[in-house]
């Protein structure tokens, strides 16, 4: 077992250290996030107001496309050189391998989301301060529901035609429960008055949806990456 | 006499507009039923706006069903063209 | 299997010949009228989808696990009649809810939640169709994902109280109604009994005419 985890821990450090090398990855998510944030805000502000509770659904969707980004580019990386075939090879748990990328992609997700949830606050007046454990819960337990099915959807596809189109075809219909719940109860939590117990209904909800996918993924993983 | 018509019937569509306005609009939300309860007269207003609604969903699940069988008749023309094309591949190499 | 089909495809048409005549007899509902007639085929529609989504799904998971290639054609076959259902239930649908409740499309927990089942299965034939090699292991992951979802869909229902009728409404349905629904609904089942053969005989074939390439290729 703590080989197990031994070995996630080295790949996620590895992702780590080839990431900090040229900080690629980082920059173009958080860069490509944020330039989501302001399509949607010019798309859906009008004359200086938001239309309803729109902040919550802008943040998700900017997540959501910003990961489907993250998780094509870490993987395209592991194709081009080839080093997705080497880590199979290696004498080592494969539910292991990706429990190491899903650590990856997550933390390149959550710190995208550092970033993109302050951005969020000062364009919508957003309410981030009221209630930040209940939406840094909501924040985590929704990106590790969608990053766990995308780091298995991504994966699978390294070696599939047409890959690029195929991610977000695959992952978008599968994750929609996981959006619809992050969206509304991150948008309980902006309402004019917060609803701290319907959020936590929605956090209880994702985290059944995580627990789920994340279990399905680690038995899921080695039959489908077996050639 | 015609004056007095064209009028009325005027007056008339005027009235009638808001209403048929009013029930183009979606209806406000009623409670999920527990059950049908079945009704052996149909009031008569209820019968002929409905009757289009009833057809068309008929001939679109028979539609469906033509589609998908010629759907899987191509997908067989298909097959058999493969079929055809290895036989004679498998021809030309006992010739050869 | 080629008799037995002819047989059942008899069957079906039987059946599906029969139905208007039973479904025109039923007694109209109370409060909805005529349009409430649709019932009779968007309900089974629906009940097949999700059979046979639940069916696609248990395919996939042995075909993923054991490598059989005929729990692959069976997910194949089935994932085409999950599309082919699906739509039926979509188009019927909104042609009642626009009569019954005025609106085309309501974002209702169980309308939302059989559109998206419907998109899960277009993408698994997406990737069935342009994934290249590999795909049929890729795309029994994808079901196994999507006979996840199944559940949910099914439970969300009763936690959000909507416009859509109940559950509840399909046992206490009078006879003279659940006559011609259950009729309705073995005419399905009988059509996709024989659609279902139909279509793995083909993949079958598929597969051996595939085979035949290669060795012919290799030889």
């Amino acid at each position: 077992m703590t080989a197990f985890f031994r070995v996630a821990w080295l790949i996620f450090r590895k992702d780590l250290a080839v990431e900090a090398r040229s900080w690629e990855l980082v920059s173009t998510t958080v860069f490509f996030s944020v330039a989501c944030l302001l399509v949607f805000s010019f798309a859906l502000i009008n004359e200086g107001q938001a239309v309803g509770d729109v902040a919550a659904g802008i943040l998700w969707v900017a997540i959501a496309f910003s990961g489907t980004l993250a998780l094509g580019r870490t993987f395209e990386r592991e194709r081009q050189t080839d080093t997705l075939r080497a880590l199979m090879l290696a004498p080592a748990d494969r539910p292991a391998l990706y429990v190491g990328k899903l650590l990856g992609i997550l933390f390149l997700m959550l710190l995208t989301e550092v970033i993109l949830v302050p951005l969020v606050a000062l364009f919508f007046q957003a309410p981030i301060v009221d209630w930040p454990l209940h939406l840094a819960a909501l924040l985590l337990a929704g990106t590790l529901g969608y990053a766990a099915v995308g780091t298995l959807f991504a994966a699978m596809l390294v070696r599939a035609r047409s890959r690029d189109v195929m991610l977000p075809i695959l992952l978008y219909p599968i994750t929609v429960p996981v959006i619809i719940a992050g969206v509304r109860g991150t948008a309980a939590l902006f309402q004019e008055t917060p609803d701290a117990a319907l959020a936590q209904f929605w956090l209880a909800l994702l985290v059944f949806f995580d627990v789920v996918f994340v279990t399905l993924a680690l038995w899921t993983f080695e039959p489908v990456m077996t050639e | 006499m015609r004056i007095i018509r064209t009028v009325t019937l005027a007056l008339s569509l005027c009235l009638a507009l808001p209403a048929l306005v009013g029930a183009s609009q979606p209806s406000p939300p009623q409670p999920a039923q527990e059950e049908f309860v079945p009704l052996d007269q149909l009031p008569p207003e209820a019968e002929l706006p409905a009757a289009p609604m009833v057809i068309a969903a008929y001939v679109f699940v028979w539609a469906a069903f033509v589609v998908y069988i010629f759907s899987i008749a191509k997908r067989l023309k298909r097959l058999e063209a493969d079929l055809r094309t290895l036989e004679q591949g498998r021809r030309g190499e006992i010739l050869r | 299997m080629r008799k037995y089909t002819h047989i059942l495809l008899g069957a079906a048409l039987l059946v599906f010949a029969l139905a208007p005549v039973l479904i025109h007899r039923a007694p109209y509902e109370s409060t909805m009228g005529l349009v409430q007639k649709i019932f009779y085929f968007h309900l089974p529609g629906a009940l097949m989808m999700l059979f046979i989504a639940l069916f696609a799904g248990v395919m996939s998971g042995i075909f993923l696990f054991t490598k059989k290639p005929w729990a692959d054609h069976y997910a194949l076959a089935a994932a085409e009649q999950v599309v082919l259902f699906g739509a039926m239930t979509l188009v019927t649908g909104p042609l009642w809810a626009r009569k019954a409740w005025g609106v085309w499309w309501e974002w209702d927990a169980r309308l939302t939640s059989s559109l998206l089942l419907w998109m899960i299965f277009i993408a698994y034939l997406l990737l069935r169709r342009f994934g290249g090699p590999g795909s049929d292991k890729l795309g029994a992951g994808m079901a196994l994902f999507a006979l996840a979802n199944v559940p949910f869909i099914y439970v969300s229902v009763n936690y959000w109280r909507t416009l859509h009728p109940k559950t509840t409404v399909v046992p206490n349905l009078v006879p003279p109604m659940a006559g011609p629904m259950w009729w309705a609904f073995a005419g399905f089942v009988l059509m996709s009994l024989v659609l279902f053969a139909l279509r793995v005989q083909q993949e079958e074939q598929r597969a051996r005419v595939e085979a035949l390439y290669l060795a012919a290729n290799e030889g």
